[in-house]
């Protein structure tokens, strides 16, 4: 029986596993794919917003406006990549510049720091390459950009690293109340027993709390398209160019990645489903054009990816972090979608105290450590430091995936550590072998290998993605 | 900081070339540094034959191919630095790689870039859909099964008639695999005509030109793709979408040069060859630093890469000489004209010849395909060189030789246009 079972391993519940590992709790993250990040969080547009677009006194306004300090904090100590690159929110035309306004004093109200209205000239004045028809800007110097994946990768590690345990290819499809607790189901026929469940589901949760006994809400995903740029492209903005939000949300941005490549969307349409992730010929052509009025210069010939998330909204338009009102000792973390990055820290923190009024026993753990050996520490050596490096641990010196420089002893790393990278996907949001210009052309068969040599499976059995996502289907 | 004459950055069929030249032309202290395990490139993987007609006299597969050219290397002595990688190469020839046994830095009297190119990916297409197994570039596919030994699918559809989706056609084929189409986006094949007999014909393989995959579907691996004809502006013509059930989509969509290296030294670019500006020795802008093969223009046949690889080797070689002898002017500092694509003709490469040096051979692609073709080479009223040809396409290279006594006191931008005649 753990005390706390958590379904989803997005970056709520990488987040919510990682705050509770620093009690002395047992923890199990549940995950239905087999891997973790794989929802919305591998999939959005990696944004720390400043925090001056929820409405002031909801969920969204606190724990965005109390989350980017401690998002920065947890980067740090999991060393996740992360860039102070400010956002600029550009009206065309005195309408826009009337929001421009509005949100300028949403944002006060909010209590977001040196936030400055600025005219299209002094926007452009530290922006250059925005369109000449931008006539005010908000600048936002607290946003930022982080790479939202390696960020739940980090925190479920580490979680992992202090005790929590993770079952992957986990899906859920029956909780049992009984008088001690939870009985979670998955369709493989697995069961978890808990004391508490956390509902981190993402775009599934409303299910999942239907499942559990609670009809309270229903979830409305909506799609986001997004177009991925070469690094060649990553230094066209410096800021993160967002137009004036609408009701559909923040419109399509114009982003420098945490990774230095250049990211822009999203579309926001209804879909039907979740897992809805395809992307569409009408929502990248849009993304296209209303990128380029913002930046007119943007060459999208340097696209070298596209791709698709599904966010979790909900009609009321505010998270649902709260225990349930007809389930004891469930918990919804729910319609976590933006700004839910940025927040998942103090959604974390929130959702702890939740769970101790509720009566969870929060004694501190001497053991935990909140920091993750950094990922990235061997390619930010200088030479000197990397010969080195290398003539003591020779597989850093052989160069697998050229486009974006990552050798066979991170790929290794990846592999090893917690959370274990389990296929090629796996390896590339780790590692970014296959992430580059190239998309894996040169570096897969490579990396299969490795993956193949490190689990002991034959090349044949290693997939792209889980499930029946096999590379090849048979021996010459 | 290690010291060498020449080093080439790659080893494939250009930088095993140029080595081999810049020996012969008398310079000893020739190095290779190359990525993998062996010499030889992309050549490795390419098992099928028709390398070396022209530049060998007979007919070879890729590999061996490479073997006669690693074989002239090792006779020579040529160090082959293997599973190293180069990482930087900067303007004054320092070139730092990364190996099994650290990081390695070598001084460079001059440098051959030849690190080939890369297949355009499907993001780069942006073709819509789900992001499934099963979608490869055709080079990745090949490599998987001519080297690796594993069959990538058993129903597939290629998109693009480059070369090597025609020959991964015919390979999928004679491995028992279903190709159920080629799709080109254009009205005609970028490849090479020999290839479309040999690999889609004799195989009963439908090629479907003005036609594109419009979308990609499935969910863990590939179900199948929408394929659709496209109008004169490339646009997606809604009425004739169909589906085709297929595991494998293979992409033969183009060749980029990679020349990430090059940027960053800091070497410019030309914007529709995607290589190096060079000179006829296939000489960068700057000094010293010389490209070759597939990373200055994208070639059909690897025995043209041999032929422009020598050039840059023997390039390489008299511009290290010139430095050992001390001599004041070396060929670059000679005034160079340049060359321009006019009608018809979509690139000329070299892009500037020195009009003093002796013979030029001038490489070009056309825009469209025609019949009965005339080149003429230009510089300003006058004619330095006409060539008749029965057609011409984009998919094959032509080219044109123009005599040294014509190019001597050349002064204005020569420019090479085509005419169709009647």
């Amino acid at each position: 029986m753990f005390d706390v079972v958590i379904i989803g391993a997005g970056v709520t519940g990488g987040m919510l596993a990682r705050a509770l590992s620093r009690y002395r709790l047992s923890v199990c993250v549940v995950e239905k794919a087999s891997d973790v990040a794989c929802g919305a969080s591998k999939a959005n547009s990696g944004i720390i917003h400043g925090g001056y677009d929820p409405l002031p006194h909801t969920l969204k306004a606190k724990l965005n406006t109390a989350g980017v300090p401690l998002l920065y904090k947890a980067a740090d100590e999991l060393h996740v990549p992360y860039r102070k690159t400010g956002s600029l929110v550009c009206a065309f035309g005195a309408e826009e510049e009337k929001t421009l306004a509005a949100l300028f004093a949403r944002g006060k109200e909010n209590g977001i720091p040196d936030l400055k209205l600025l005219s299209g000239d002094a926007a452009r004045a530290i922006e250059p390459a925005l369109s000449a028809e931008v006539t005010g800007a908000l600048l936002v110097p607290s946003a930022g950009v982080i790479c939202p994946y390696m960020l739940t990768i980090a925190a479920i590690g580490n979680a992992m690293d202090n005790g929590v345990t993770l079952l992957r290819d986990f899906a859920v499809c029956g909780i049992a109340r009984d008088k001690d607790g939870f009985t979670v189901r998955a369709a493989s026929g697995d069961t978890v027993r808990g004391r508490f469940v956390a509902n981190c589901a993402g775009g599934f949760a409303d299910r999942i709390s239907e499942m559990a006994g609670d009809n309270s809400f229903t979830l409305l995903p909506r799609a986001g398209e997004y177009l991925l740029l070469d690094k060649t492209e990553g230094a066209r903005v410096s800021h993160t160019i967002f137009r004036v939000p609408s009701a559909a949300g923040k419109g399509v941005l114009v982003t420098p990645t945490a990774d230095g490549n250049l990211l822009v969307g999203p579309t926001a349409d209804a879909v039907k489903t979740p897992e809805s992730t395809e992307t569409t010929p009408a929502g990248l052509a849009k993304v296209a054009t209303l990128a380029k009025k913002s930046v007119p210069s943007l060459d999208l010939r340097q696209v070298i990816t596209s791709f698709a998330g599904v966010r979790a909204s909900e009609k009321g338009g505010d998270f649902i972090i709260k225990m349930s009102d007809t389930v004891a000792g469930l918990l919804q973390v729910a319609a976590i979608d933006s700004p839910g990055l940025t927040a998942s820290a103090a959604i974390a923190e929130y959702a702890v105290e939740l769970l101790g009024r509720a009566g969870l026993p929060l004694e501190d753990n001497p053991a935990y450590c909140g920091e993750r050996a950094d990922s990235f520490a061997f390619r930010h050596m200088s030479d000197e430091e990397k010969d080195a490096y290398i003539k003591a641990h020779p597989a850093y010196g052989r160069v697998i995936c050229r486009c974006e420089t990552v050798s066979e002893g991170e790929i290794r790393d990846a592999i090893r550590r917690n959370p274990k990278a389990v296929d090629t996907d796996g390896v590339k949001r780790r590692t970014r072998a296959g992430m580059g210009r190239c998309q894996g052309g040169f570096c897969l068969p490579y990396v299969r290998r490795l993956l193949a040599e490190e689990n002991s499976v034959p090349c044949a059995s290693v997939t792209k993605k889980g499930g029946e996502s096999y590379l090849t289907v048979g021996k010459l | 900081m290690l010291q060498h004459d020449i080093v080439i950055v790659g080893g494939g069929p250009a930088g095993m070339a140029a080595a081999v030249k810049a020996y012969d032309s008398g310079v000893r202290d020739v190095v290779i540094i190359d990525r993998e395990e062996t010499p030889g490139g992309i050549l490795r993987q390419c098992i099928h034959n028709g390398f070396g007609l022209h530049k060998l006299g007979r007919e070879l597969t890729g590999p061996e191919y490479a073997a006669v050219y690693a074989e002239m290397v090792k006779e020579r002595g040529i160090r082959v630095y293997t599973e190293t990688t180069v990482t930087a190469v900067t303007a004054d020839r320092t070139v730092t790689a990364q190996s099994r046994d650290g990081m390695l830095k070598v001084q460079a009297g001059a440098v051959v870039l030849a690190m080939g190119c890369r297949e355009r990916s499907r993001g780069a297409l942006n073709i819509a859909g789900t992001r499934p197994a099963g979608v490869y570039s055709a080079g990745t596919a090949q490599k998987l099964m001519n080297c690796e030994g594993f069959s990538v699918g058993r129903r597939a559809v290629i998109l693009g008639s480059g070369d090597i989706g025609l020959i991964m056609a015919r390979r999928m084929s004679l491995e028992g695999a279903k190709v159920e189409a080629v799709c080109e986006l254009m009205p005609y094949s970028g490849g090479l005509a020999r290839n479309i007999e040999q690999c889609l014909h004799d195989f009963d393989i439908p090629l479907y030109l003005s036609h594109t995959v419009a979308e990609i579907h499935g969910d863990e691996r590939l179900a199948g793709v929408t394929v659709a004809a496209v109008d004169e502006h490339r646009r997606i013509i809604d009425s004739t979408r169909r589906f085709i059930p297929c595991d494998t989509l293979l992409l033969s969509v183009g060749l980029i040069p990679e020349n990430e290296l090059t940027r960053a030294a800091g070497i410019p670019i030309d914007p529709v060859t995607n290589g190096a500006v060079v000179d006829e020795h296939r000489q960068t802008a700057i000094p010293g630093i010389f490209a070759c093969g597939n990373v200055l223009q994208v070639h059909d046949l690897v025995d043209y890469v041999s032929d422009e690889a020598e050039l840059a080797g023997a390039g390489a070689a008299a511009y290290v000489l010139a430095k050992h002898a001390d001599s004041e002017t070396t060929v670059a500092d000679n005034i160079t004209v340049p060359t321009v694509a006019g009608d018809g003709v979509r690139y000329v490469l070299p892009q500037r010849v020195h009009p003093q040096s002796g013979d030029v051979a001038l490489f070009l692609r056309v825009s469209a395909p025609a019949g009965r073709v005339r080149f003429t080479v230009r510089a300003g009223d006058t004619v330095l060189a006409t060539a008749v040809r029965p057609k011409a396409a984009p998919g094959e290279m032509e080219k044109l030789p123009v005599k040294a006594e014509k190019l001597a006191g050349v002064t204005t931008p020569i420019t090479v246009s085509m005419e169709e005649l009647a």
